[in-house]
C-alpha cells in the first residue's frame, strides 16, 4: 500500500506554558526569546525585526488597512495589515502616534511598505521560535 | 522620525541583511550553523540581486 499508517498526534502543551513566550514574543520583537532567557537570540532578533521597521518608517513606507474587494485586492490588504499588526507594540505606536503615510508611487516608499509588512513576518517567525523553545523542540 | 532616502542596492542590501539574521537564528539549533546558514542566506540574497539586477539590465537592451 502507498499510504501509511498515521502517527498518534503529539498531545498540544497547555496554554499557559507557552501563551506568555508568545505574546511577549508578538508584543516586543524578541521579547518571547528575553523571558526565556535567550538574551543573546534576542537582542539579535529585536535589533534586526526593529531595524527593518525603522527603516520602513524611515522610507515613509505606507500601513495596510483591511479592504474586502476583489480577491487580489482583498489578499494584497488584508494580508498586509496582518503583517503589520504582526509587528506588535512597533505597529501600535506608530498608529498612536499618528502615522499616516499614504501609498505613493515611487521605489524608496515601495520599500518601506514592504520592509514594514516583512519585519511583522519576521516577527512570526521568532514567535514560533519562541513556541518551539517552550514546548522543548528546541534549546 | 527622519526621512531617508536609500538606492535600490542599499535597500535590498539591508532587506538582505535583516533577513538573514531572523532566518538564520530560527532556523538553526547551533550557533556555528546559525553563523553558517545567516551568511549563506545573505550571500544568496546578494546573488539573486545581482543576477535578476544583470538579467533585468540584458532584457531591457
Amino acid at each position: 500500500m502507498f499510504w501509511t499508517k498515521k502517527s498518534p498526534r503529539e498531545p498540544r502543551p497547555p496554554l499557559k506554558q507557552w501563551l506568555p513566550a508568545v505574546a511577549v514574543g508578538w508584543l516586543v520583537p524578541g521579547g518571547g526569546h528575553f523571558l526565556l532567557r535567550r538574551y543573546w537570540r534576542g537582542s539579535l532578533l529585536a535589533a534586526a525585526i526593529t531595524g527593518m521597521y525603522l527603516f520602513g518608517l524611515m522610507t515613509r513606507g505606507a500601513l495596510f488597512t483591511p479592504q474586502v474587494a476583489d480577491l487580489f485586492t482583498t489578499i494584497i490588504h488584508c494580508g498586509g495589515f496582518f503583517g503589520n499588526v504582526a509587528s506588535g507594540l512597533l505597529y501600535l505606536l506608530t498608529v498612536w502616534f499618528g502615522y499616516d503615510q499614504p501609498d505613493m508611487p515611487g521605489m524608496v516608499h515601495d520599500y518601506g511598505t514592504k520592509f514594514l509588512v516583512t519585519a511583522g513576518l519576521l516577527n512570526v517567525l521568532a514567535m514560533v521560535d519562541a513556541y518551539e523553545i517552550v514546548v522543548g523542540k528546541k534549546s | 522620525m527622519p526621512k531617508v532616502t536609500l538606492t535600490h542596492f542599499e535597500a535590498a542590501l539591508l532587506f538582505a541583511l535583516f533577513s538573514s539574521v531572523v532566518l538564520a537564528i530560527v532556523t538553526k539549533r547551533t550557533d556555528r550553523e546559525r553563523l553558517k546558514y545567516g551568511l549563506y542566506c545573505f550571500a544568496g540574497f546578494l546573488g539573486f540581486l545581482f543576477g535578476l539586477g544583470w538579467l533585468m539590465y540584458a532584457g531591457h537592451g
